[in-house]
C-alpha cells in the first residue's frame, strides 16, 4: 500500500478490513482491565466509579441530614476528620455548605451522568446495534480516564487546607470567582472544582461523539433506525444533548478559572466588597455565569433522566410481555424533550434579577416540555394496562421510576410559573422537587438497569428476594425523605441553611428529624443492594443467554458476551425490538436477530 | 466489495451496513467535533457580546494602521490557506500524493504566518500595557480579557491545526494517511477559518475607532 501511488478503492477497503480484523482480545492485566479499549470493560469502569461516587455522595448527605435533624449533637469522629470546621463533632455552617456542594457535584456529574449514560450506554449501545465495539475505542478509553482524573481532582478538594468549596454545585459567581475572600474552600478548593468539571466535560464530549458515531455508522444489517431499541435511542438523544451542553460548560469553567487565577473579571462586577476587602475586579456580570451554567445545567437534567426513560421503555415491555404503546410517539417525545431542554434554562433564574419579561419567555417552554414528558408517562401506563406483569425486581424499579418521576414532575408545574416560583424557589420545595424528578428517578433507572442487565454483564443472576426487599424499602424510604420536603417548602423553610435553630424555624425541627431518620434508614437499606451486587458477582446462579426472554441483540449472545460481542456470528436484524405477546419459536416473543424460519444466525 | 467481505470471513466492522449518510465514521466524528466546537465558540462570543452590551463605555482602541490592516492581512492569509487546503484535498483524492503533500505544507506554512502575525500583534499590545486584567485605553478591563481569551482560543485552534497538517503531510507522504484523512483535516481547517470570519468583525472591526 505504501508504495502504490494511487490505491484503488477496493485495495484501500481491503486494507482497512484487514486492520479491523486485528480486533483481537488484548493481553496482559493492564491492557485487559485497566487501560482497556473494550467498551464493555470501559462501561464497567464507569459503573464502578459511579458506585464509589454514590457511596461518597450518600455519606455526605447523611452528615448533612444528621446536622439538620440534630444541630447540636456531635457526630462521632467528625472532630478528628475535620479538626477546625467540625471541632467537637458539631459542624460549622461552612462545613455544611462544603458538604452540600460536594454532594451535589458528585451526585449530578459523577453518578447520575456517568452511570446511566456512560456506564450502561458504553456496555450496551454497541451490542444493541450489533457492533463489535465503539467507533473510536481509543477515544472511549480516554473518555473514561479523563473523567476519572476529574473525579480525583474533585475529591482532592476535600484534602486542601481550607477544605472543599462552599458555592453549591452551581458555583454561582461572583462568590465562586473572587477567591479566598469569599469564604473557606473558595480558594484552592473552588479552583480544583473548576478544573474537575472542565475535565469532566472533555471526557463526556469524547463519549458523546463516540456514541453518536457508533449509533449512526456501526449498526448491523437490518438494524434500521426504527428498529433500534428504546435504550439505544435514549443514549443517542442524550449524547446529542451532551455534545452541545458540555461544550458550553467547558468554556464557562475555563472563564471561571481565568477569573480566579488569570485576573480577568468575566463574572465579577465593579465595586464588590467581600470580607471588608474591595475586590480588584470590574465590569463583569454574575448573570453571565448563570446563563452559561444553566444553558448547560438544564440539558444536564435530561442527560441524567433520558437514559432512565430508555431503560424503563426497554425493560418494562420485557416483563409486561407487551410491546410499548406508541413506539414512534415515544421516540418523538424523547427527541422533543431533548430539543426543548435547550430553551428553558432561564427557569432556574427567575430570582436572579434578569428582566422579568424573560421569566415569562422561559416559563412557556417549561410548561410545554411537560407535554412530551406526560405523553411518555401515559405511554408507559398504557403499556402496563392489561398486562400480565412479571414482578421481577427490574420491573418493580421501572414502576417505581414512573411513580417518583410523576411525583416529582407534578411539582414542576408549580415551579414553572414565575409568580409561584418566586415564593418557592429558595425553599425545600425545590429540594424535594429535583431530588424526586432527577435524583431518585434516575437512581431507580440505574437500579432497574442493574437488575435487568447484571446477568448479561457478569454471567450470574442477582438475588431476586434481596432485590425485592431492596425495592420495597427504598421506595417507601424515598417518599418518606422527599415528600415532607414539599411541605416544609410550602411552610417557608429555606434551603441551604445548615440548621434551623432560631425561634421562627424551630417548628420545622420535628419534621427535619423524621426526614433524617428516613434518610439514614434508606441509606442503610442500600447495603442490601451492595451485598446483592458483590455476592451475585461471584456466587450468583449462572445466568443463561436470555434469562428474561427478551428480544434485543444483547440477549442473542452469551452471558457475558465474548470480547468481540458476538464471536464469529454476524447478527442480522429482522424486526423491531418490541415483539412481545406474539407467537414465536421459543415462547411469546420474537428476537430481533432470529429469522422467521430457521435457526439462530441463518443468513438473510 | 461484497466478494471481499466474504473472503475475509468474520470481518470486524464489515457487518455494519454502509453509513446512510455515505461518510466514514472518522469524518462524521469531525463534523460532530465541529458542532461541539461551534457551541464552544458560540458561547464565548455570546459572553463577549453580553459583557460588551452591558458596558456603556466599551473602548474602541484599534486604529486602521497597524491593527486593522494587520488583521486584514491575517484574514487574507487564512482565507488563502483554505484554498490551498482545498487543493491538497483535491490532489489527495486524485491520488497525486506528492502534490497533496506540497499543498498541505503550504497550508501549514500559511497557518504559521497567521500565528506569527497574531503573536507579533499580541506582544505589541502587551508592550502597550494590555493584559487580561489591564486596559491602558481606559474603560472596562474586560476588553483585554475578552480579546485575549477569544483570539487565544482561536490561536490555540490554529496551532493545533498546524500540528495536524504537519503530521498529515508526513503521514500522507508515507502512505499512513489516506485521502479521507486529508479531507477530514481539511474540514477542521476550514472550520478554524470560518470561526475567524466571526472573530475578525466582532473583535477587530467593531472595536476600531
Amino acid at each position: 500500500m505504501a508504495d502504490s501511488a494511487s490505491p484503488s478503492p477496493v485495495h484501500r477497503d481491503t486494507t482497512e478490513k484487514l486492520a479491523q480484523l486485528k480486533h483481537l482480545p488484548p493481553e496482559g492485566f493492564l491492557r485487559t482491565h485497566v487501560f482497556s479499549l473494550d467498551h464493555k470493560v470501559i462501561g464497567k469502569q464507569y459503573l464502578d466509579m459511579a458506585l464509589v461516587a454514590v457511596i461518597v455522595g450518600m455519606v455526605l448527605s447523611w452528615l448533612m441530614r444528621f446536622h439538620l435533624g440534630f444541630p447540636e449533637t456531635p457526630v462521632p469522629g467528625l472532630g478528628t476528620i475535620a479538626p477546625s470546621s467540625g471541632a467537637g463533632g458539631v459542624m460549622t455552617p461552612e462545613l455544611y455548605l462544603s458538604l452540600m456542594t460536594m454532594h451535589g457535584t458528585i451526585m449530578v456529574f459523577f453518578v447520575l451522568t456517568t452511570a446511566p449514560f456512560a456506564g450502561f450506554g458504553n456496555f450496551f449501545l454497541p451490542i444493541q446495534v450489533g457492533a463489535e465495539d465503539m467507533a473510536f475505542p481509543r477515544f472511549n478509553m480516554m473518555s473514561f480516564w479523563v473523567t476519572f482524573v476529574g473525579f480525583l481532582v474533585l475529591l482532592a478538594a476535600f484534602l486542601v487546607p481550607e477544605g472543599a468549596p462552599i458555592s453549591g454545585w452551581t458555583a454561582y459567581a461572583p462568590l465562586s470567582a473572587v477567591g479566598k475572600d469569599a469564604g473557606p474552600g473558595l480558594g484552592l478548593g473552588q479552583t480544583l472544582w473548576a478544573v474537575s468539571i472542565a475535565l469532566f466535560c472533555v471526557g463526556q464530549l469524547l463519549g458523546s461523539l463516540n456514541f453518536i458515531t457508533t449509533t449512526l455508522d456501526l449498526r448491523t444489517k437490518g438494524m434500521s433506525l426504527a428498529r433500534m431499541p428504546f435504550s439505544t435511542w435514549a443514549w443517542f438523544i442524550t449524547s446529542i444533548i451532551g455534545l452541545i451542553a458540555f461544550s458550553v460548560l467547558l468554556p464557562a469553567c475555563v472563564l471561571l478559572f481565568l477569573d480566579r487565577v488569570g485576573g480577568t473579571s468575566f463574572f465579577i462586577p465593579a465595586g464588590l466588597v467581600i470580607s471588608d476587602r474591595l475586590q480588584p475586579h470590574s465590569g463583569g456580570s454574575p448573570l453571565l455565569w448563570q446563563h452559561l451554567f444553566w444553558f448547560f445545567g438544564h440539558p444536564e437534567v435530561y442527560i441524567a433522566i433520558l437514559p432512565g426513560f430508555g431503560i424503563v421503555s426497554h425493560v418494562l415491555p420485557a416483563f409486561a410481555r407487551k410491546p410499548v404503546l406508541g413506539p414512534r410517539l415515544l421516540i418523538g417525545c424523547m427527541a422533543a424533550i431533548g430539543f426543548l431542554s435547550y430553551t428553558v434554562w432561564g427557569h432556574h433564574m427567575f430570582l436572579s434579577g434578569m428582566n422579568p419579561f424573560s421569566a415569562t419567555l422561559f416559563s412557556v417552554p417549561t410548561l410545554v416540555i411537560t407535554i412530551p414528558a406526560t405523553i411518555v408517562v401515559l405511554l408507559w401506563i398504557g403499556t402496563l394496562y392489561g398486562a400480565r406483569l412479571r414482578f421481577t425486581t427490574a420491573a418493580l424499579f421501572c414502576i417505581g421510576f414512573i411513580s417518583v418521576f410523576v411525583s416529582g414532575g407534578i411539582s414542576g408545574f408549580f415551579l414553572a410559573q414565575p409568580s409561584i416560583d418566586t415564593y418557592l424557589h429558595g425553599t425545600y420545595f425545590v429540594v424535594g422537587h429535583f431530588h424526586f424528578v432527577m435524583g431518585v428517578a434516575a437512581m431507580f433507572g440505574i437500579f432497574a438497569g442493574t437488575y435487568f442487565w447484571f446477568p448479561k454483564m457478569y454471567g450470574r443472576m442477582m438475588n431476586e428476594t434481596l432485590g425485592k426487599w431492596h425495592f420495597v424499602l427504598t421506595f417507601i424510604g424515598v417518599y418518606c425523605i422527599f415528600m415532607p420536603m414539599h411541605y416544609l417548602g410550602l411552610a417557608g423553610n429555606v434551603r441551604r441553611y445548615s440548621a434551623f435553630t432560631d425561634e421562627y424555624m424551630k417548628g420545622s425541627l420535628p419534621l427535619h428529624r423524621f426526614i433524617t431518620y428516613a434518610a439514614l434508614v434508606t441509606g442503610a437499606v442500600q447495603i442490601l443492594f451492595f451485598i446483592n451486587l458483590f455476592w451475585s458477582r461471584f456466587r450468583g446462579a449462572v445466568a443463561p443467554e436470555n434469562p428474561w426472554e427478551a428480544t434485543t441483540l444483547e440477549w442473542s449472545t452469551s452471558s457475558p458476551p465474548p470480547f468481540d460481542n458476538f464471536g464469529t456470528w454476524h447478527p442480522v436484524v429482522y424486526r423491531g425490538p418490541d415483539e412481545y405477546g406474539v407467537e414465536g419459536p421459543s415462547g411469546d416473543f420474537r428476537m430481533q436477530a432470529v429469522p422467521d424460519r430457521g435457526g439462530k444466525g441463518a443468513p438473510a | 466489495m461484497h466478494d471481499s467481505e466474504m473472503t475475509l470471513g468474520p470481518g470486524a466492522l464489515s457487518r455494519a451496513e454502509e453509513s446512510p449518510y455515505g461518510i466514514k465514521s472518522r469524518k462524521m466524528a469531525m463534523w460532530l467535533f465541529i458542532i461541539a466546537d461551534a457551541a464552544t465558540f458560540g458561547s464565548i462570543l455570546f459572553g463577549y457580546g453580553y459583557l460588551r452590551l452591558g458596558s456603556p463605555d466599551w473602548p474602541r482602541p484599534f486604529a486602521f494602521f497597524p491593527t486593522i490592516l494587520n488583521a486584514a492581512v491575517m484574514t487574507f492569509i487564512l482565507l488563502s490557506s483554505s484554498l490551498t487546503m482545498l487543493a491538497a484535498a483535491d490532489a489527495a483524492q486524485a491520488g497525486r500524493r506528492s502534490q497533496a503533500v506540497r499543498w498541505l505544507a503550504v497550508t501549514a506554512l500559511l497557518g504559521v504566518a497567521f500565528a506569527g502575525l497574531h503573536l507579533r500583534e499580541w506582544f505589541t499590545m502587551f508592550g502597550e500595557g494590555w493584559s487580561l486584567s489591564h486596559n491602558p485605553a481606559g474603560g472596562p478591563v474586560l476588553f483585554g480579557a475578552s480579546f485575549f481569551s477569544i483570539t487565544g482560543l482561536h490561536l490555540l485552534h490554529v496551532t493545533a491545526g498546524v500540528v495536524a497538517l504537519t503530521v498529515m503531510a508526513l503521514g500522507h507522504q508515507r502512505g499512513r494517511f489516506d485521502a479521507v484523512h486529508v479531507e477530514t483535516t481539511g474540514l477542521y481547517w476550514h472550520f478554524v477559518d470560518l470561526v475567524w470570519m466571526f472573530v475578525f468583525p466582532l473583535l477587530y472591526l467593531m472595536n476600531a475607532h
